[in-house]
């Protein structure tokens, strides 16, 4: 089939980018859209032209580095579903696709379709450690554990951090992604001795990115190729409210803390 | 102290306050809903009301000042979370599609805004009686013919049934929105939590329509 691409071309971070139009003349329902990509630059190579940057890694939806706004719609049409496994039947002859990266001020353009996502990699860190004692080997299972939260945990820890959440959000909130990665561990008993500090500290570092406030539109479920569920924004908030409130002081510093 | 200000500085503190202002001027609407609705009970019940409010003084300006300063809150924290939640997003998208937010919730900046205006508009009508001769000179006694005389206007009524639309799509939004914001998710509750928004927000819209309604249709004379 053939395909009308608009992609945003931008040479570096620092230049003024522009959305830009191309023809697909032989695209197979078979290839995913990456491949589809991939088809188009072999295109541009030929001719002498800059090919198309895109992030992609494992090609199976396991990464998160594959962000493509698609259409309006972070990760395409298909629902529960990266970019990378998102195939090119999803399509029909003589669509046009529009093809644009994260737009967020705390994703930065590095070029092309590719945007600087480590102010995810500093939420995590702010979350800090969780304490493992040492010792001689507990039992494994020694820490009884509900089913019910072990389930939640593991489908909170499912977040691959892709960013589609901030992409899909009016506001590029980051919420989704935050909440995830402080409910996988604030569910588990492992994650109890840090979980008020981990809830502040980590919605700080988000506010202090620059990501945008949830208005509960809730569109990032909806993108989600992990299907996250906004429950845990709602849990994040009650930890974050309930640390604030009943948490450690922010004015005194820690035993140990210099 | 820096806890408050930091968690005030937050996005969920920030956010939680729009929510808990938004429920505390919800808590005012259905009294004053209430109150108004003694309309039906005919001139005496209304203004019987009215007399007993006014005689509450000092208990009747604090709460003034406090729905004041809620309203106030609410107002500077939405603004300042939508400021914030536009530079968050300096670039926009060639193409955007939303796949689940719902129209209430895209139009709360201007159903909020509206419903401001909307609330000077009322407060320098009933409140201050600034806008029309005959209405002043009712004095502060007769709100049922001031209730009469005002919306044998159409476009007095029109404007009014106009407003309680926006206040019912705000509130079609924010009622269950503000659930999540405070932390409450659960699927044992989220049943009633989605259909509060809707469900409670038109029967408040459509409790206030109906005095201005029955008085154009001439039900209340
Ligand atoms: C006076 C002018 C008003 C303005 C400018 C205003 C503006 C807003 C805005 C911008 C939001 C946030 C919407 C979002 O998250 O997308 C909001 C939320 C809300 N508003 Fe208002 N509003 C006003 C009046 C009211 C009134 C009169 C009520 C109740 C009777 C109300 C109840 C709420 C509620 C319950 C929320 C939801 C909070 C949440 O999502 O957690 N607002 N308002
Ligand atoms: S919450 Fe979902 S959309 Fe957001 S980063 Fe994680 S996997 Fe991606
Ligand atoms: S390339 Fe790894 S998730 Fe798509």
């Amino acid at each position: 089939m053939k395909l009308k691409l608009h992609i945003w071309r931008q040479k570096n971070a620092k230049s003024e980018g522009r959305m830009v139009t191309y023809d697909a003349p032989d695209v197979s329902t078979h290839m995913s859209f990456l491949e589809m990509l991939d088809v188009v630059n072999e295109g541009l190579i030929a001719k002498g032209e800059e090919p198309v940057a895109f992030d992609h890694d494992c090609r199976e939806g396991v990464c998160g580095s594959c962000a493509l706004m698609i259409n309006g719609v972070a990760h395409g049409p298909q629902r529960g579903t990266t970019t990378c496994q998102l195939h090119m039947r999803q399509f029909k002859d003589g669509d046009e696709v529009f093809i644009e990266p994260w737009r967020a001020k705390a994703f930065p353009i590095v070029k092309d379709l590719v945007v600087d996502r480590s102010a995810f990699d500093r939420i995590i860190q702010a979350g800090g450690y969780v304490s493992v004692n040492t010792g001689g080997a507990q039992d494994a299972n020694n820490l009884p554990i509900s089913k019910e939260s072990a389930d939640q945990a593991m489908d909170a820890a499912q977040c691959i951090g892709c960013g589609a959440c901030v992409a899909a959000c009016k506001n590029a909130s980051a919420m989704l992604f935050t909440s995830a990665k402080i409910s996988h561990l604030g569910l588990l008993p492992q994650g109890q001795p840090e979980r008020q500090r981990r809830a502040l500290n980590m919605v700080q570092q988000m506010d202090k990115e620059g990501f945008g406030n949830c208005t509960n539109q809730f569109e990032c479920e909806a993108v989600c190729p992990k299907e996250i569920s906004v429950q845990f924004i709602a849990r994040m908030n009650k930890d974050y409210l309930n640390a604030s409130v009943c948490g450690p002081d922010p004015g005194k510093k820690a035993g140990g803390e210099d | 102290m820096s806890w408050l200000k930091q968690t005030i500085n937050s996005s969920v503190g920030a956010k939680s306050i729009v929510a808990l202002t938004g429920l505390a001027m919800v808590g005012f609407v259905v009294g004053h809903l209430s109150g108004n609705l003694l309309v039906f009970g005919g001139p005496d019940a209304i203004n019987g009301y009215a007399a007993w409010l006014r005689s509450k003084g000092a208990l009747l300006w604090g709460a003034r000042v406090g729905l004041v300063a809620i309203t106030g809150l609410h107002i500077y924290f939405t603004i300042r979370l939508n400021l914030l939640n536009k530079r968050a997003r300096p670039i926009a998208y060639a193409k955007k599609s939303y796949t689940r937010a719902s129209f209430a919730s895209r139009t709360m900046v201007l159903s909020g805004l509206l419903s401001l205006s909307y609330i000077l508009f009322h407060l320098a009508h009933f409140t201050f009686r600034v806008t029309s001769p005959e209405i002043a000179a009712l004095g502060h006694t007769d709100v049922y013919q001031m209730l009469i005389l005002s919306f044998s206007s159409p476009l007095v009524a029109v404007t009014y049934i106009a407003a309680m639309v926006l206040l019912g799509l705000h509130l079609n939004h924010g009622l269950s929105s503000l659930f999540q914001t405070l932390g409450l998710n659960h699927s044992k509750y989220n049943p009633i939590i989605r259909s509060i928004g809707p469900v409670l927000g038109s029967l408040l819209a459509a409790g206030f329509m109906s005095i201005p309604v029955s008085i154009m249709l001439g039900i209340l004379k």
